[in-house]
């Protein structure tokens, strides 16, 4: 176990270098971030001079070795919009993220789960191919839109008039198709509860919540379809196993079967995967938290490259390198308890 | 069975608390804003941006400020007297306090300038501008170098500073003046101005906190917003959706598409302002022989559509241009309007010998103007008809102004907004021969030259009388009309959207900067 770890821990260390100079190398390609930091009529020489203090006239492996130097004390360079050490932004920008995220995990677990068992157990009743189809159609509809149809009808609100005003079926149809609107369409809302440091939390205050719903809905609304799916497919195959069969023969109650015996062997593929896709959904934050302003990383991050803010982009890319290496430890880890056929550290049992 | 049950159970209750969420209240005098951008800094000098600007008004007051129709009007200075050619004479306001408390008086506005004359960014704007002294407590002279037309011009981006708040060393040793870049300085954390709102919260890209200065000194103002919150929203699907489920009150930059959804809206109105920005493409007489004859310069002019552009492609969001300068500015010569003739384009490539055509090279930024990439894309098939061959690469804003400026291509998207609200700064840096010397010229792709139009302006710039200055602009203006230095667009217009009891209208003017300390709520 401790093998193991500090072998993670190695990864983590070479992640982090190789992001780094890769992230390096493309910085002229970003753009110029001085452009952004002066008007357009500041003559070149005005220019120069703030180049040359930021020391981006020096070549690519001075810059490197001053910030790989000052990067090994946990000092991550200024980002040049927010004036800060970037490791400083990205903590504050963090909790935003994480409770997004952990959001629509909630919201993924609560409806895969019992949906996808569901339609592997009555694979032909028609709410199961409802299912089936609202997936398909989820998995195809992209991030963006998403957000912005739920904006649309629950933030500003539809008027159906479809159908006829004039009857009482009409109006009554029409009033229940129709949206009234008034969720918050962006950000995270002013009554944030102090947690501890940099942490306040939306998930304590009703308004708070009512902030979170909507992009988290849309962040889940990617990954949903995709566990639906998966946990359908895992659950048939393992309902189609000997040790199922032979549990039924023995007349062991239907739902015991279906909850204890199978969906156990069910979920070790999703936990890999999961863990996998939380990692990605960090990556889906981008679009979320762009299109509701919720001010986490992701933000955080298109805002830093369309500034071509340097040290905050490097930052940030690392500490995401990081959250993949610790979040595929941690599935490594929970994989361990929950099969313990399985050996860490790849010896032999 | 039961397991149906819960989950039908759980998908009503998801369909439940969507609609019955109750709306947001927020008590009549608060303005929540949602802006494309917040302040970069609240250091005012350290970057010359709109966004600042908009900073700039709502905690600081200028020595005079813009109307709508650009006039001049008294803020912290009342009057204003030319002492001598090089001179003037300004009052100032009696009775006016900083956030600090701090009185106003002339040496503020002493420091302020020498403070802009530091500045990267205004050090190029004030070089006119030798010194200042106080006369007495409210009185000020500033001198310029040379006869100078445009001080006002520049008074308007005098904000006074509180100098005693701003003076002395912070704990650990810089100085509280100090102007840093993209640094963290005393003055881009801490604010003390004489604006009628002082700023109490402020996390950068999340939000913007202001209250009513209490101790304000235009009572007159009837001003009662007593409580700004401004968030930047830069997704611009975003804002318009913030504005229309009521999450904000006001919006600035609705974008084209989007223009008559909030026209429409029952809860908000849209309001638009003719704009200053002129959008145009400038040729590389360095790298395409063709375009050093006038004739095919003239050619590419006529087979452009302004109009076309500004009707379909803008939606009626822009102004159809002939010439750099807006209505309103000295020098808008109203002669010269967009001469579009695809027949006689062709005509004139065919006197040039060019019939044939030629092939040539464009770039365009994709996220710097309204709808950039979309008019690039229009100006090439236009140009397609006169047999030139356009290959367009269009790039984010902070890739496209180092390639601007290797000058490697033969066609450059460029828009301006003259700093000084004046006709001459378009010329001086879009037209000038380059001189690199005295930097003007600066913004010149195409290397474009003509000293009899630089004679005229620089001889402009000096002339004192004003009616004659502007004579002697519009004169240029249809020089280069003729010469075709620059081929202009349009005027890209400015749209706001309000929900509805925020009289916005009154406020907003075509320098894109609203005065919200004398916005009225009526809800």
């Amino acid at each position: 176990m401790i093998a193991f770890l500090i072998k993670r821990l190695m990864h983590a260390v070479l992640v982090m270098f190789v992001i780094s100079v890769l992230a390096f190398a493309i910085q002229d390609n970003l753009g110029d971030p001085v452009q952004q930091m002066v008007g357009q009529s500041v003559p070149e020489s005005e220019r120069e001079a703030i180049r040359e203090r930021l020391g981006l006239n020096d070549s690519f492996l001075v810059q490197y070795v001053r910030f790989a130097k000052n990067a090994v004390q946990g000092d991550f360079g200024d980002s040049y919009f927010y004036r800060e050490p970037a490791l400083e932004v990205i903590a504050r920008h963090l909790p935003a993220t994480l409770e997004l995220v952990f959001a629509a995990t909630l919201i993924i677990v609560i409806f895969s789960v019992p949906i996808g068992v569901y339609s592997a157990i009555k694979p032909r009743s028609p709410l199961s191919r409802l299912f089936m189809g609202a997936s398909i159609i989820g998995i195809s509809i992209p991030v963006f839109l998403t957000a912005i149809l739920l904006i649309q009808i629950f933030s500003i609100g539809i008027t159906i008039t479809l159908f006829p005003e004039s009857t009482s079926w009409g109006a009554w149809l029409n009033g229940l198709l129709s949206t009234e609107g008034n969720m918050p369409s962006f950000g995270r809302g002013y009554n944030l509860v102090h947690v501890v440091g940099h942490w306040d939390t939306n998930l304590a205050t009703w308004n708070g919540l009512q902030h979170l719903v909507l992009p988290a809905v849309s962040l889940a609304s990617i990954m949903l379809p995709l566990f639906i799916r998966l946990i359908r497919a895992e659950m048939m195959e393992v309902l189609q196993s000997e040790y199922v069969k032979y549990a039924r023969a023995k007349g062991i109650s239907m739902r015991r079967v279906y909850f204890v015996h199978a969906l156990k062997n069910t979920m070790l593929p999703v936990i890999t995967v999961g863990g996998v896709q939380i990692g990605t959904m960090v990556a889906y934050t981008i679009l979320t938290e762009t299109v509701f302003q919720w001010p986490g990383m992701g933000l955080m991050f298109l805002d830093a490259i369309n500034r071509a803010d340097i040290p905050l982009i490097v930052t940030y890319l690392m500490i995401v390198g990081v959250i993949f290496v610790v979040t595929n430890t941690i599935v490594d880890l929970i994989y361990g308890f929950v099969n313990p056929t399985v050996k860490l550290t790849g010896k032999p049992a | 069975m039961t397991f149906k049950k819960t989950l039908l159970a759980s998908v009503i209750g998801a369909a439940v608390v969507g609609t019955t969420m109750l709306p947001m209240t927020a008590s009549a005098e608060t303005l929540r804003i949602g802006y494309s951008a917040d302040p970069e800094t609240l250091d005012i000098h350290e970057q010359l941006s709109g966004g600042m600007l908009r900073l700039s008004h709502l905690a600081f007051d200028p020595l005079v400020r813009w109307t709508k129709d650009f006039q001049f009007e008294p803020r912290l200075a009342t009057e204003w007297e030319q002492v001598d050619e090089t001179t003037t004479r300004m009052t100032l306001r009696e009775g006016v306090t900083f956030h600090s408390g701090n009185e106003f008086t002339a040496k503020d506005v002493v420091w302020t300038i020498e403070r802009l004359k530091e500045s990267p960014d205004y050090r190029a704007i004030f070089e006119p501008v030798a010194s200042a002294a106080a006369v007495d407590d409210y009185t000020v002279e500033i001198t310029t170098t040379e006869p100078y037309p445009l001080l006002l011009n520049l008074a308007t981006y005098i904000f006074p500073m509180d100098s005693e708040f701003y003076t002395g060393e912070t704990e650990d040793g810089n100085e509280k003046a100090e102007i840093v870049k993209a640094g963290n300085s005393f003055a881009s954390r801490n604010v003390s101005g004489t604006g009628p709102f002082i700023v109490t919260d402020r996390r950068q890209g999340v939000r913007v906190d202001f209250e009513r200065f209490e101790d304000y000194w235009d009572t007159e103002s009837e001003g009662n917003v007593s409580k700004i919150v401004l968030t930047p929203i830069a997704e611009n699907a975003s804002r318009v959706a913030a504005l229309l489920s009521g999450g904000v009150d006001f919006i600035d930059a609705v974008p084209p598409n989007d223009l008559d959804r909030v026209r429409e809206a029952d809860n908000a109105s849209l309001v638009e302002v003719d704009g200053t920005r002129i959008i145009g493409f400038q040729m590389n007489e360095e790298r395409v022989e063709a375009f050093q004859d006038a004739r095919v310069r003239q050619a590419v002019d006529l087979a452009i559509n302004q109009e076309g552009i500004a009707d379909r492609l803008m939606r009626g969001f822009a102004t159809p241009a002939g010439q750099f300068s807006p209505e309103g500015y000295s020098g808008h010569n109203p002669d010269l309007v967009p001469r579009y003739d695809v027949e006689r384009a062709k005509a004139l490539m065919a006197e040039a010998g060019y019939e044939e055509g030629f092939s040539v090279d464009m770039i365009a930024p994709n996220n710097r103007y309204v709808n950039d990439a979309q008019i690039a894309q229009a100006v090439a098939n236009m140009l397609a008809q006169i047999n030139i061959n356009v290959n367009l690469r269009t790039m984010p804003l902070a890739q496209y102004w180092p390639e601007y400026d290797t000058r490697e291509s033969d066609m450059a998207m460029i828009g301006w907004h003259a700093d000084t609200e004046d006709t001459a700064n378009f010329f001086q840096y879009l037209s000038f021969c380059i001189d690199e010397e005295t930097g003007v010229g600066q913004y010149n792709y195409g290397s474009y030259c003509n000293e009899e139009i630089d004679a005229l302006v620089t001889a402009a710039d000096s002339e004192t009388d004003l009616e004659k200055r502007n004579e002697m602009l519009s004169e240029a203006e249809a020089m280069l009309y003729e010469d075709v230095g620059y081929i202009t667009l349009h005027w890209q217009n400015l749209a706001y959207g309000a929900a509805n009891g925020i009289e916005i209208e009154p406020v907003v003017n075509a320098l894109d900067f609203p005065y919200l300390g004398d916005l009225v709520i009526n809800r």
